[in-house]
């Protein structure tokens, strides 16, 4: 524990964050503008950050590998962002915020943590409000809420199906005003290559200008990483293309501990690959469950004819379909957490019965809903028995407006109506848990390195729920960093500018300017993707949805392999002074390539089944819940933290362990 | 289906660049029109030559981040998408398709078919934003009750992607579209009223300044705008600018 330390302030959960306000060293206004802070990556978390960090008056520079931070993969999400303002009177309070979050998130996260997300959560809401993001309101012109991921509240406020897009352009938008004032200095197409640590504290970073190629030197009193998650491992995910783990990478392995890789969210509604050119997955918002209904054919005969496409799912009857959820879950139904219902889907398809021509399929039905939407329509206008047709025509139009756009969305996609034939769905990678250890305060286990977002281990222990992604993202950057740094940064107020030709900066970027001459000169004989692919098909089938020793120690061991074979066999074509994009993947994917072992140590380690890391050893054996995952907390009630010596193997593991004070620990139940 | 590709390539912002003709064979038709250029870019690099630079990122139509002019039309044929969102479905066998940067004066290549549209963030710096403080200590969300009509029609504004196919497909490259949509969104809520005078002279002053061109009502780029950004909001800032304008004189 002498390494680990939380920095949990004393005192009960309700007032850590304000005495701890309270209680904080701050910096001087006239100090401020002699301080330097570095933010990488700016989607919600390091442009909410940017933006304010430049407000309180110190010299931020931002950076971005897209043209624009507007372009950051956090603008992708769509579902919306909980907030325990309880406007719906439904007894919603910071408690029950709290509780959700770390019960869905199966007691894998630190209660502190999350109790403050969970206080500063209404604030995000004014916040936004005050920077013009258009949420949705009601006819009395109030904010409008909706229920999400199965929680018993409505606290969800969202802008369309375009949430995400919506709060990270506000957040550009307090950045935008920045830039205006000469408080953040925008470096747009850069991508920061390694982090430079000076007498034990990160001092500066070097990044590559994505245009030029040429190799920059920056410096400043402290570094906020901010780069989103490692999803792309998977190489097929719902993530951007260029999202990547490289910065976060590379302060482990400057230092910074990484926090339970293996916790990953394979979400259950995304569409379904169709072929191998498929380059990403695309999501459907979870919304959809609360309507559609999720079934495969009881016969595998059907099945059989469905892959083959000598069936159509209109033809199979009733009593021929298996709505596999409401029968294994018949409290929760359609709307178990994203973990189970992605389990049950490849359960099923794995047992022969999957829909499409690659067997990885499931449906999700709208056709009862249409149904009981029209029936309920015909009451109200007062349509005596009504026709079937009128049935569909009222239900459909109920439908359309609720879910309009994502069914549009799928059809361009998958060239077939669904409200004619069931959408077909299947898991894919969508977010991921774990990340960089940070403590309270979100700074690393190098000082004046700080994590935030998606890329910090984060407070949704083993699985996040809906809607949590975009609050963590803007509390962390508007309302937690923003005091913890200024902690840190009081004790640098006599540091003066941070000067840019010390060793270590020239260590930094000889080791950086070396890795891209290997690439570009290497003549290897497959390209990039080719790597990226097998390192993701590996990930998928043996550190996927379910995970067993056997398929864990394979992976590490043709992980390892295939890193070997990749240094030697890797094919980069053009230069280092150029824009290059198979370059810029090519770094990113050596470390990925990385990652990815320590990602299947993490699993194998962890021998229990706990949120979105189901072990196949860890189950229940009788009674009611026989065959689901089975948590350990007596053995495994902790965060990992790996230790980075040298290579991924020799990973040392320090434990934090997690200790509950507020909150009862049970064992989820969905039955 | 097997197509010809005729695709310009230019090494940089600074040399000359030209059509190039490629063959791609085996593309299905459920392929996006990004994946049949990875496709493509495959083949290029197994044959050791530099593949084709194009921007991309999310690939679900939603960062802004693609931009190709396909056979003439800015996201290619299909409307109200972006090419990332564009099928193979949408072309035959056989065909040629043309492949195009984002022409404009104020999009200088940079590579291939990537554009630099940092001329967008400069308009958005002149007065895309409101002037409130990020500390949060602000008055509750509920506290101005904003119309459902005004803040749908804000949303709709809102939602433009800044990808730049607006100034694209115009024959002038005006970039009124882009500009108006902020300027609509923030004129529409309360929030946004406050400092509308100012905004909406800044962000015009800084579209004139990047040298994007003037708005003669074609509409092409309501028709060509992914998102469905509507003409409404190029009026709206007329209207608004027109009373920026007298209330300065
Ligand atoms: S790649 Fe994001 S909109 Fe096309």
């Amino acid at each position: 524990m002498a390494i680990l330390d939380s920095k949990v302030p004393e005192g009960p959960i309700k007032d850590k964050w304000t005495t701890y306000k309270d209680k904080i060293n701050l910096v001087n206004p006239a100090n401020k503008r002699h301080i330097d802070i570095i933010v990488v990556g700016t989607g919600l978390a390091g442009g909410s950050a940017a933006a304010t960090l430049a407000e309180l008056g110190y010299n931020v520079k931002a950076f971005a590998y897209q043209d624009s931070p507007r372009r950051a993969h956090s603008i992708a999400a769509q579902g919306g962002i909980n907030a325990a303002k309880n406007y719906m009177g439904d007894g919603d309070s910071n408690y029950r915020l709290f509780y959700d979050t770390v019960k869905g998130g199966d007691y894998r996260s630190r209660e502190a943590n999350v109790y403050r997300l969970a206080e500063v959560s209404g604030n995000i809401i004014d916040q936004c409000v005050a920077q013009g993001v258009p949420f949705a309101r009601d006819y009395g012109g109030l904010l409008d809420n909706r229920s999400f991921g199965g929680v018993l509240v409505s606290r969800t406020f969202y802008a369309k199906g375009q949430t995400g897009q919506q709060l990270l352009l506000g957040a550009y938008s307090a950045m935008n005003r920045q830039i205006a004032r000469g408080k953040i200095d925008m470096y747009n197409r850069h991508e920061m290559l390694d982090v430079v640590v000076v007498n034990g504290s990160a001092r500066g970073i070097i990044a590559r200008n994505l245009i030029t190629g040429e190799i920059e030197r920056h410096s400043a009193h402290a570094v906020v990483i901010a780069t989103g998650g490692y999803g792309n491992v998977y190489f097929l995910s719902t993530n951007a293309m260029g999202s990547n783990a490289t910065a976060a990478w590379k302060i482990h392995k400057k230092g910074a501990f990484f926090a339970n890789p293996c916790f990953t969210q394979i979400h259950p509604t995304c569409i379904p690959r169709t072929g191998d050119y498929q380059s990403k997955l695309t999501l459907m918002s979870e919304s959809l469950r609360n309507d559609g209904r999720i079934w495969v054919p009881a016969k595998l005969d059907d099945a059989k004819a469905l892959q083959e496409g000598r069936l159509k799912p209109t033809q199979i009857a009733e009593e021929d379909r298996d709505y596999y959820l409401e029968r294994r879950y018949p409290a929760f139904g359609n709307l178990v957490p994203r973990d189970v219902a992605s389990r049950a889907a490849k359960e099923r398809c794995d047992a022969g019965y999957g829909v499409n021509a690659t067997g990885e399929a499931v449906y999700l039905d709208f056709s009862s809903a249409i149904e009981r939407y029209g029936k309920e329509q015909a009451k109200i206008h007062n349509i005596k028995s009504p026709s079937a047709a009128k049935v569909y025509e009222l239900g459909k139009a109920i439908v359309e407006a609720k879910y309009g756009n994502l069914f549009q969305m799928y059809e361009k996609i998958v060239d077939e109506n669904p409200y004619e034939t069931p959408m077909m769905i299947y898991p894919a990678t969508h977010y991921t848990m774990g990340g960089v250890w940070v403590d309270y305060n979100l700074m690393t286990t190098v000082p004046g390195l700080y994590c935030i977002g998606e890329a910090n281990f984060s407070d949704h222990g083993a699985n996040r729920l809906g809607a949590s992604a975009l609050m963590q993202g803007l509390a962390d950057g508007y309302f937690v960093l923003p005091y913890t740094i200024g902690d840190y940064l009081s004790n640098e107020i006599r540091t003066g500018k941070i000067p840019t030709d010390s060793p270590e900066f020239d260590e930094a970027e000889k080791s950086v300017k070396d890795r891209i001459d290997f690439f570009v000169n290497n003549e290897g004989t497959n390209s990039v993707d080719y790597y990226h692919k097998k390192l993701g098909k590996i990930m998928w089938e043996k550190c996927g949805m379910s995970r067993n020793e056997k398929g864990l120690k394979e992976a590490i061991a043709e992980i390892k392999a295939l890193r070997d074979e990749f240094w030697k066999e890797v094919k980069v074509p053009g230069g280092a002074d150029e824009l290059n994009p198979e370059l810029e993947k090519a770094g990113r994917v050596a470390d990925f390539l990385e990652l990815g072992e320590l990602f299947a140590m993490d699993a194998l380690n962890r021998n229990e089944s706990c949120g979105g890391h189901f072990r196949e050893e860890s189950v229940e054996l009788d009674g009611e819940q026989k065959g689901e995952a089975k948590r350990n907390d007596t053995e495994y009630a902790y965060v990992s933290a790996w230790e980075f010596k040298g290579e991924p193997s020799d990973a040392v593991l320090h434990k934090e362990q997690l200790e509950f004070k507020d909150i009862e620990l049970k064992q989820r139940s969905y039955k | 289906m097997n197509l010809t590709l005729k695709i310009w390539r230019q090494k940089d912002s600074k040399a000359k660049g030209q059509m190039v003709e490629y063959k791609v064979t085996d593309i299905s038709e459920h392929m996006s029109f990004l994946e049949m250029m990875d496709v493509l870019n495959e083949g290029l690099v197994a044959k050791g030559e530099e593949p084709v630079a194009f921007d991309h990122d999310c690939r679900e139509g939603i960062c802004g981040m693609c931009s190709l002019q396909i056979n003439g039309e800015a996201h290619g044929p299909d409307r109200g998408i972006t090419t990332c969102q564009l099928h193979m479905r949408m072309f035959n066998d056989g065909d040629t398709i043309v492949i195009e940067p984002w022409r404009a004066a104020a999009f200088p290549v940079i590579k291939d078919l990537i554009v630099d549209r940092t001329a967008f963030e400069r308009i958005q710096q002149a007065g895309g934003y409101i002037s409130i403080n990020t500390s949060g200590n602000t008055q509750d969300a509920n506290a101005i009750p904003i119309s459902k009509e005004a803040a749908d029609k804000a949303m709709d504004a809102a939602t433009c992607i800044g990808c730049g196919a607006c100034v694209a497909a115009c024959k002038n490259a005006s970039a009124m579209l882009f500009t108006s949509a902020k300027v609509s969104q923030f004129a529409l809520l309360p929030q946004g009223r406050v400092e509308a005078t100012e905004r909406v002279m800044n962000m015009v002053k800084q579209m004139d300044l990047e040298g994007f061109g003037n708005c003669t009502n074609t509409g092409a780029c309501e028709i060509e705008c992914p998102k469905g950004i509507s003409l409404e909001n190029i009026a709206r800032m007329n209207r608004e600018y027109l009373a920026a304008s007298l209330a300065k004189s």
